[in-house]
């Protein structure tokens, strides 16, 4: 691989989490055949939970922190195992609280941004059209390259910690122009009306087209929230982080000359009945990504006035949390029964020790993980289906 | 029985791809089936102790790690840190494709890795000494 001088003197650098870093660059950089590095704008850090990366991460962060490791780029963190303020609330355990901790002071030593979201494109860090970054958590990998249109790979945590540190990336991939094209069409003939619809969508696609990048062909519409929850499905259900809908994302004409599906309403049911297991759900989960300021007005509408027979999350980020504290959404929610929380999320969260047994959710994503991370038996559906359900 | 012919042969080197660098000497422990290090290996005391998987009981603190690829969670990177970082990594890795999550780990902890050797993985048999020089590309019986 081709280096600049900078890039071979970071390999000699006398800071070892430096070193270390872009060893790790280069070598994945030959392993997937990239003849350069490629400057980055921002990173996201994902393996940030207790619950997914354990004592051997707590030692990784805490070591590489003390050999020197600091990002060099604007650095955001994935969501946490709980809320940094109401873990005690909630009853998760004072030992893995203090491991949560100790993971926090350890990405606050690097330098990056404690934003404990999945969501960094709605708390603060939106890149441009065309901008390289490299980002982990897979469904805002898939929104920064879908809607937004900057480009980053699927990074694990560590590389995209050394893309931080480092400032550039290997140019392979989803940085190249070449591989940012089309390889499946969906002809969209259901209606798709709820953002619950796109997720279904997007979990039926993923698990059909797997690392391949569908263009969508007859939705006439979508906001950032039906976009959101379309993308972040199909990196669950497969591993896509590339996709297209026609004058929604992209001006690019259906392709012709690519695999095509279609997806009707006999499909679009077989989803919703395929992401179902349970039918009395003990707690209902909307944030999954993390809420946007609309979705948390939505549900305080749907909940206000009334009383919630079982529990309720919303998630969502601290930066949109204080939002909805100010603008009494919150307190609607809580008075309701609920709990607006920012920094985690249901699926990162150790809810099956919380006693939790089936959880309901909106989030096509989170109803594909939740059985096989949390031991839960799920109901999907929209979200004024769940809340209705679960409000006299 | 090639691999004892070869033996008596000695002490050409399999050349290998250097995935890290460095070098590490040490007794071949060989797993027949990929590994998943996380919830595999004790960070702290290098004992392998996944229920029913063929290396159960051992200890990989200073071997050479023989196993054809890494597979599972990515925070397998981090235990092969953590090995490091508590003196109980193995002296060397050598697999047939080292995939990013071994990659990852070597790297991050230091540890000489080669992969693609010019001879099977089974020529490498548990107990015999090899010294890899994953600088140079090689494997070599001592």
């Amino acid at each position: 691989m081709h280096l600049t001088q900078h890039e071979e003197d970071l390999l000699e650098s006398d800071n070892d989490a430096v070193r270390k870093a872009m060893e790790l660059l280069v070598k994945l950089g030959d392993i997937y055949g990239a003849e350069e590095m490629i400057e980055i704008e921002s990173a996201q850090a994902s393996g940030i939970s207790y619950k997914s990366i354990g004592d051997p991460g707590v030692e990784f962060l805490e070591g590489f922190a003390e050999e020197g490791a600091e990002t060099s780029v604007p650095t955001f963190a994935n969501p946490a195992g709980m809320d940094f303020e109401r873990w005690e609330e909630l009853g998760i355990d004072e030992a893995f609280a203090d491991k949560q901790k100790r993971i926090r002071d350890a990405l606050k030593e690097m330098g990056i941004v404690l934003s404990f979201t999945c969501t960094p494109y709605l708390a603060g860090n939106l890149p441009r059209r065309g901008q390289h970054v490299a980002w982990a958590e897979s469904s805002a990998v898939s929104f920064v390259n879908s809607v937004v249109g900057a480009k980053t790979n699927r990074e694990g945590g560590p590389s995209a910690l050394a893309a931080a540190i480092t400032g550039r990336t290997p140019k392979y991939g989803l940085h190249l122009e070449e591989n940012r094209q089309p390889t499946y069409r969906i002809d969209v003939e259901a209606d798709i009306e709820s953002q619950a619809d796109f997720a279904a969508l997007g979990s039926w696609t993923g698990r059909l087209v797997e690392d391949g990048k569908p263009y969508f062909a007859g939705i006439d519409s979508g906001g950032t929230d039906d976009l959101k929850s379309l993308g972040a499905a199909m990196a669950a259900t497969g591993a896509v982080a590339l996709h297209f809908v026609e004058d929604v994302t992209t001006e690019m004409d259906p392709p012709e000359n690519v695999e095509t599906v279609t997806f009707g309403e006999g499909e679009l049911e077989e989803e919703y009945a395929e992401l179902t297991t349970a039918d009395d759900p003990e707690l209902v989960v909307i944030g999954c990504p993390h809420c946007s300021p609309e979705e948390i007005q939505d549900v305080a509408a749907t909940v206000e006035g009334k009383a919630l027979t079982s529990d309720l999350w919303v998630c969502t980020s601290a930066s949109v949390k204080t939002w909805a504290d100010r603008n009494g959404l919150t307190e609607t929610i809580e008075t309701a029964g609920g709990k607006v929380l920012a920094d985690t999320c249901n699926v990162v969260s150790p809810i099956e020790e919380l006693g939790y047994e089936s959880s309901a959710t909106d989030s096509a994503k989170a109803a594909t993980y939740l059985p096989g991370f949390c031991n839960q038996d799920v109901a999907f559906n929209d979200k004024e289906t769940l809340l209705a359900e679960v409000t006299e | 029985m090639t691999s004892e012919a070869s033996n008596e042969t000695a002490p050409e080197a399999i050349d290998a791809e250097p995935i890290t660098e460095g070098t590490g000497r040490g007794e071949v422990l060989r797993s027949p089936v990929p590994i998943s290090f996380y919830g595999a290996v004790e960070p702290d005391t290098g004992e392998f102790i996944e229920d029913g998987h063929p290396l159960e009981g051992e200890n990989i603190t200073g071997k050479v790690l023989v196993f054809a690829r890494g597979k599972g969670s990515t925070v397998g990177s981090y235990v092969l840190y953590g090995l490091a970082n508590n003196g109980c990594a193995p002296a060397a890795i050598v697999n047939e494709e080292t995939e990013t999550i071994v990659a990852t780990g070597a790297i991050l902890g230091e540890i000489p890795c080669v992969d693609s050797p010019a001879a099977d993985l089974d020529s490498l048999e548990d107990g015999e000494t090899v010294a890899v020089d994953a600088d140079a590309g090689t494997i070599r019986r001592v």
